[in-house]
């Protein structure tokens, strides 16, 4: 029965990988329900840009204060969980700080995860105190109601509680190195740097079997919290603690203000210009389906724009820069984000369900609306704030595509400004053959 | 005198056998609308200043598709790219100039995947180098104790990433810019792009030109300049919101450089 520990241990991290690696491959499975994306060039710049923006956090930087804040939560959350190879060394091997021989680079090591552990707490009720006391702006638009908002407030606990844990432990451990009771004790003294958690000792009981108690359970506490944290990030905003960097890699690059040409689109005109051409010849035999011209729903948008809407941190940046919704209109670029997200998630389900997709008589559109979708000024202020490098502008830009082309649903004056350039080569109804006459006026 | 423009078209100088050395790009507004049509001809007032050999497309210009692409009509901006590029490259076209930030971004972007594949400046850009190689000379102290503040267009600035042309522009008629809270690649859209200048806005709080206009205004400007000519029409629009068109004007880099050389 002495290795019952290590065995149920090494069960639930089986289970937790296992189960994460199970979702994270359906998530790979539904970014690839897109179209192909042609992102494999400037590879230099493509590399730099991660290292910058995801690594580096760089655009967090632009508002200084929750950049600090997240660089620490963020740090403090990486470095920490350097413990955790020594927890799941111990935990399948039933030692104990097995990694103390390292000596003095060990007991600073533990020691600068205290500080840092607590400075996450510090930075983690700082955050929460900025969504649910000071209520920021940025968070309280329409679609930050519901999951949005116990999503993130969800992950503020855990991190709180995660780091309460490990802090906990390490003062039970130190008061039972203190006391020299077992194998707590090691003959070289005190093994470990408790900065933070030597402040906590008084509050713990002076019984021995309860330390041991407090330490344990602080300890599986700590391991399987981490596991849960993994497990709940698929389900959740944080999912950009990974994707942040495959989406920085494929993100946009400059000039923003370039938007490609609809391929498609490309063979008609040139068709339709080309004079040697037979306007009424039957198309070639294996042409297949056409291809739908713009976005209508996930599987006409080129994968980058999924993985864009996984990546999402839900930050409302995006939003907080938009013109349209500053001043008031229904558009928040987050919005278009979460939807598109939340579109890919109830297909996956359906495909999950069903083996394959089975339509479902639902798009895009049924998540966003006309008149979201007619209110954006293609500014590109949305995708020059996005701290992960998203581009809703341009999913706003394909889903518009299909409206126009595929529905001929663009509002009334959009129909009188494509006519006018038809027919006048000008959007407004004035003769092409005034175009000079500004030179005599 | 101001009959006076020096403007030859493409057609006339293919006619003479000759090619110029620049095409200048005038724009929907620039041909049409009454308040761009003087930034047009302040610009070529500039260019008969500085003796740039360049030349129009005259009514052989047409709109570059920018609108149409950016409302969704892929279709149509493609139609209209072909067609201009026809024209252009039936020219010999090589460098274009133009007022437009639209059209500047188009060209310069989305045109060479379809065959046109030219060097693009824009107005501020082409004024800037006229300046440095002394073709244009300012005349100093001009703008001494006025005010001005500088609004970028969101396809020169975040589209393209030209923040210091215009300001150097500004700065060499020795204007002291003051800027506005969001500017380079914070600033905020006057509200006209991705085809809005040509329909009513969505339900809202208030205009999108008004929200710019405010934080233009909080500047306590004299002038407010833009570089584009539907920036210019959305500001004034602001200005007039405001009542201030008596105490603020609202002109381009263009026409503050044409008052302030010899
Ligand atoms: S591009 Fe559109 S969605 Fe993005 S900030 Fe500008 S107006 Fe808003
Ligand atoms: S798209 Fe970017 S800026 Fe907008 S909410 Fe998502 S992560 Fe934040």
């Amino acid at each position: 029965m002495q290795y019952i520990d290590n065995i149920i241990f090494v069960i639930l991290l089986g289970i937790g990988i296992g189960y994460f690696t199970y979702n994270i491959k359906k998530a790979i499975r539904n970014v690839k329900l897109g179209k192909p994306s042609n992102r494999n060039d400037r590879k230099d710049e493509r590399w730099k840009n991660m290292l910058l923006k995801a690594f580096g956090q760089q655009k967090m930087f632009k508002r200084p204060i929750p950049a600090l804040l997240h660089l620490v939560v963020y740090l403090g959350f990486i470095i920490i969980n350097i413990e955790v190879i020594e927890i799941i060394i111990d935990g399948i091997f039933g030692t104990h700080r097995v990694l103390h021989p390292l000596g003095k680079f060990y007991n600073f090591l533990i020691g600068a995860f205290e500080f840092l552990a607590a400075l996450v707490i510090v930075a983690v009720v700082i955050f929460w105190i900025r969504r649910n006391v000071l209520k920021l702006l940025r968070f309280q638009n329409p679609e930050m109601k519901g999951w949005p908002k116990k999503d993130a407030n969800i992950i503020l606990y855990f991190e709180m509680v995660l780091m309460s844990a490990f802090l906990i432990m390490n003062a039970a451990d130190y008061k039972l190195q203190l006391l020299k009771y077992g194998h707590y004790y090691f003959k070289e003294g005190i093994v470990g740097g408790f900065p933070i958690s030597s402040y906590l000792i008084s509050f713990l009981p002076d019984n021995v079997q309860s330390l041991v108690m407090i330490e344990r359970g602080a300890w599986w506490f700590h391991i399987i919290g981490i596991l849960i944290f993994l497990n709940y990030l698929y389900f959740s905003k944080h999912l950009h603690i990974l994707l942040a960097f495959p989406n920085t890699y494929y993100a946009k690059l400059p000039p923003l203000g370039k938007i490609d040409n609809l391929e498609s689109v490309k063979k008609e005109v040139q068709l339709m210009m080309d004079p040697n051409a037979d306007p009424y010849a039957a198309p070639p035999e294996d042409a297949g389906e056409p291809e739908r011209f713009g976005a209508k729903d996930i599987f006409d948008l080129e994968w980058v724009y999924l993985l864009n809407a996984y990546t999402c941190t839900e930050c409302g940046r995006c939003t907080d820069v938009c013109p349209a919704n500053q001043t008031g209109k229904k558009l928040s670029p987050r919005k278009i984000m979460m939807d598109v997200r939340d579109r890919m998630e109830e297909v996956g389900k359906n495909i999950d369900k069903n083996g394959k997709f089975v339509d479902d008589g639902k798009s895009l559109l049924d998540y966003i609306s006309k008149e979201e979708l007619w209110a954006c000024t293609t500014c590109n202020a949305c995708v020059e704030e996005c701290p992960v490098e998203n581009d809703p502008m341009d999913v706003i830009i394909q889903v518009r595509r299909y409206l126009v082309m595929e529905e001929s649903a663009a509002p009334s004056e959009l129909n009188m400004m494509f006519t006018n350039i038809e027919n006048n080569g000008a959007p407004w109804q004035y003769s092409q053959m005034d175009r000079l006459n500004w030179k005599d006026e | 005198m101001s009959n006076e423009l020096k403007v030859r078209t493409m057609a006339e100088l293919a006619a003479e056998g000759k090619e110029p050395e620049i095409l200048f790009w005038v724009g929907c507004a620039g041909s049409f609308d009454d308040r761009a049509k003087k930034i047009t001809r302040a610009f070529v007032k500039l260019l008969n200043k500085a003796e740039v050999d360049f030349a129009v497309l005259g009514t052989e210009e047409s709109c570059t598709g920018d609108p149409a692409k950016r409302a969704g009509n892929e279709f149509l901006f493609q139609m209209q790219a072909m067609t201009n590029i026809e024209v252009m490259n039936g020219y010999n076209v090589k460098k274009i100039v133009t007022t437009c930030p639209h059209c500047y971004n188009t060209f310069k972007n989305e045109y060479p995947d379809l065959g046109g594949k030219y060097q693009v400046f824009h107005h501020t850009e082409l004024l800037r180098s006229l300046l440095e190689e002394g073709k244009l000379k300012v005349e100093g102290g001009k703008y001494d104790g006025v005010d001005i503040t500088y609004h970028d267009p969101c396809y020169l600035g975040r589209g393209n990433g030209q923040y210091e042309a215009p300001r150097e522009v500004l700065r060499q008629l020795e204007i002291d810019i003051k800027e506005m809270k969001h500017h380079k690649e914070n600033s905020v859209c006057c509200g006209a792009g991705g085809a809005q200048m040509f329909k009513e806005a969505e339900p809202q709080k208030e205009e999108i030109f008004v929200f710019r206009t405010r934080e233009a205004l909080e500047t306590q400007p004299k002038v407010i300049a833009t570089a584009c000519a539907f920036c210019n029409t959305m500001i004034t629009d602001g200005v007039k919101f405001f009542n201030k068109e008596q105490e603020v004007k609202v002109l381009d880099i263009a026409e503050l450089l044409e008052e302030g050389t010899k």
